[in-house]
């Protein structure tokens, strides 16, 4: 069982109000990512979960049971830290048996649990080294052993793929994926990266100082943003925002439409290339668009426009998203 | 980097240094090694002669030698094992976010820059004093009488006093090795389960392994020569009760006046510090490999 309800949870560090009241409600099994700019409160989020900070008000339920001041090892919960947090000086046997000698088992079931944990992590070769004679990916996986040892409630992940390289990121994404399909174990992953949160997710919360901006599938974060910032955030290119005379015409303060979802041929936009980046199966665009500004595109990599061309644009209309002036969605 | 003309150039820029210091010990080892052979004696000085290893036996056949021996270890680990303890205790207070916290520190420090014979005096008349002392006062405020410190107790005195110069030494090494600790790896230990004598044990212990190394590695090159404390405060008395192998050698230099015999006691106190080195290193010098 992992599941875990928040209850207006606020925390404050002495005036700053770095989370000023979040509810949310994770259920068992899922795989739900924090994802939001440096500085949101996302980590602070994740550390009042795991109970390494006091809440400053609110409730925080873990399986209907009130954890708000349960000690961390009271939680059912393992945590894999951004530094991996290993123990440098036992090994990586000893490192993954670490919470199993706490709680008190014999060391037979240790010995059989860590032996399991490396079997599914493909660590067995390396159980007798230490942690400083590993690679960061082995490493990685030896934090994650180490969490999946005791059997958690839920597992919490701190920007655990941020100290690797870009090739072993997309590995390890893959493997944290698979394990949370074979586990199926309540994961809460934090990160500032939107490709691991839409490509990992069941659900998405975006953050922006300490509030819950939206929750939801990747998708639908993806084809319903319900603000500005989303609608931002999520997705890459990002969405081109347009004010004035031509968010007007469609009923809007604001419109917003993805590099993706404009056509180059012909239509109604027309305007002058300034830069253009031949990627092979894309190409992104910029054009200085007359009346409206610079916009954002995403075509084909056949497409051959360069610098000072004029070219016409076409928008999906049914792909316009609208913002009132608050910045809500009107749909 | 490492061509054929830069060691070489390397090895020539260290040679002065390393020539300085190696002349700077091996010349007075060697006088020292001279003068254990030689009858000599300041009160007589024309009567000089060769005398084979009669220094090293009278010193060795001394009724106090053993006793400067042991004292000499006493010395060195009592003050090792009080530092030490004391000083992971003290480092892992002052580690916690206290208010004045800078000002703390420094008096926590402050009685390593108190000279020798300066603390040893201090303590003797303002502590231990069997009238005027603190401890004295202390005693009679609860009806006792005051306990003869230096008279009854000498070599503990001793080892209270040096312990209190060290106790700052200890107490800043193993505070810096303290926050080094990656406050990651405790949360990790926190969430793993262990309560804060887990942790200390299994985290913070064996992270300070290396720093009570240094700690104990440089504090026995000074402890094994302690003087000035005993010089000032019980003269290596009563009777021999607080005599060390440095002070028995300068009781047969400076008091007796007999520079062999007390060049053979230079020789026998090298002997015994490698003795402890070779120990110390076989014992905890692994520590310090990465």
């Amino acid at each position: 069982m992992g599941q875990i309800t928040l209850k207006s949870v606020r925390k404050s560090f002495g005036d700053v109000h770095v989370i000023p009241g979040v509810d949310l409600e994770i259920r068992d099994g899922e795989f739900v990512v924090f994802v939001g700019p440096s500085g949101c409160g996302k980590s602070t989020l994740l550390r009042l979960i795991a109970g390494l900070e006091d809440t400053t008000a609110g409730q925080i339920l873990i399986d209907g049971k009130d954890a708000t001041d349960l000690p961390p090892a009271r939680r059912g919960l393992a945590m894999v830290f951004q530094s991996y947090a290993l123990y440098p000086h036992m090994t990586v046997r000893k490192n993954i048996a670490f919470p199993l000698k706490m709680a008190g088992l014999s060391e037979a079931e240790q010995a059989k649990k860590v032996e399991a944990a490396a079997k599914v992590l493909n660590l067995t070769a390396y159980l007798d080294r230490r942690p400083g004679q590993l690679s960061g990916g082995q490493r990685q996986r030896v934090a994650i052993g180490r969490a999946i040892v005791r059997e958690p409630a839920a597992f919490l992940f701190d920007e655990p793929l941020s100290n690797l390289d870009a090739a072993l990121r997309v590995t390890m994404r893959q493997e944290i994926s698979e394990l949370h399909q074979a586990l199926k174990t309540t994961m809460i992953y934090v990160t500032h990266d939107q490709v691991e949160a839409m490509t990992m997710a069941d659900k998405i919360v975006v953050l922006n100082a300490g509030r819950i901006e939206q929750v939801g599938s990747p998708l639908d974060l993806y084809h319903f943003p319900d603000n500005l910032f989303v609608a931002g955030f999520i997705g890459s290119p990002k969405m081109n925002l347009i004010e004035g005379a031509e968010a007007a015409r469609h009923n809007a303060r604001t419109i917003g439409i993805r590099p993706e979802h404009i056509g180059v041929g012909s239509g109604p936009w027309e305007g002058t290339v300034q830069l253009s980046e031949h990627l092979g199966s894309d190409s992104f665009v910029k054009v200085q668009v007359d009346g409206i500004g610079v916009l954002n595109v995403r075509a084909g990599g056949e497409i051959g426009v360069h610098h000072g061309d004029r070219i016409r644009l076409n928008p999906e209309p049914d792909k316009i998203h609208r913002f009132d002036a608050d910045g809500k969605a009107i749909r | 980097m490492s061509t054929h003309s830069t060691r070489l150039a390397a090895r020539l820029m260290v040679a002065p240094s390393v020539i300085l210091l190696f002349v700077w010990m091996i010349v007075p080892l060697a006088m020292t090694l001279y003068y254990s052979f030689r009858f000599y004696r300041l009160l007589t000085p024309d009567r000089t002669r060769w005398t084979s290893f009669d220094n090293y036996t009278w010193f060795l056949n001394s009724p106090d030698f053993w006793l400067a021996i042991f004292n000499t270890l006493a010395l060195v680990g009592g003050v090792l094992v009080i530092t030490v303890v004391l000083g992971t205790l003290i480092a892992l207070l002052i580690d916690q976010p206290v208010k004045g916290q800078g000002v703390l520190r420094i008096l926590v420090i402050a009685p390593f820059f108190v000279m020798p014979p300066v603390a040893a005096s201090i303590w003797e008349n303002l502590f231990m004093h069997p009238q005027n002392g603190l401890f004295a006062a202390f005693a009679r405020g609860f009806g006792a009488q005051p306990i003869l410190f230096l008279e009854n107790y000498p070599m503990l005195s001793v080892i209270g006093i040096v312990s209190w110069e060290w106790l700052p030494f200890a107490t800043l090494i193993l505070l810096t090795a303290l926050q080094s600790l990656s406050s990651e790896q405790l949360e990790a230990a926190e969430m793993d389960g262990a309560g804060a004598v887990s942790r200390f044990r299994h985290i913070i212990l064996p992270h300070l392994t290396r720093a009570i190394t240094v700690v104990i590695l440089i504090q026995t090159i000074f402890l094994l020569g302690i003087f000035g404390e005993i010089f000032t405060t019980t003269q290596g008395g009563p009777g021999s009760a607080s005599t060390t192998l440095p002070y028995m050698i300068f009781k047969q230099a400076i008091a007796a006046k007999d520079i062999g015999r007390a060049a053979a006691g230079g020789i026998i106190a090298v002997i015994l510090a490698n003795i402890v080195a070779y120990f110390l290193m076989r014992g905890i010098g692994k520590n310090l490999d990465a």
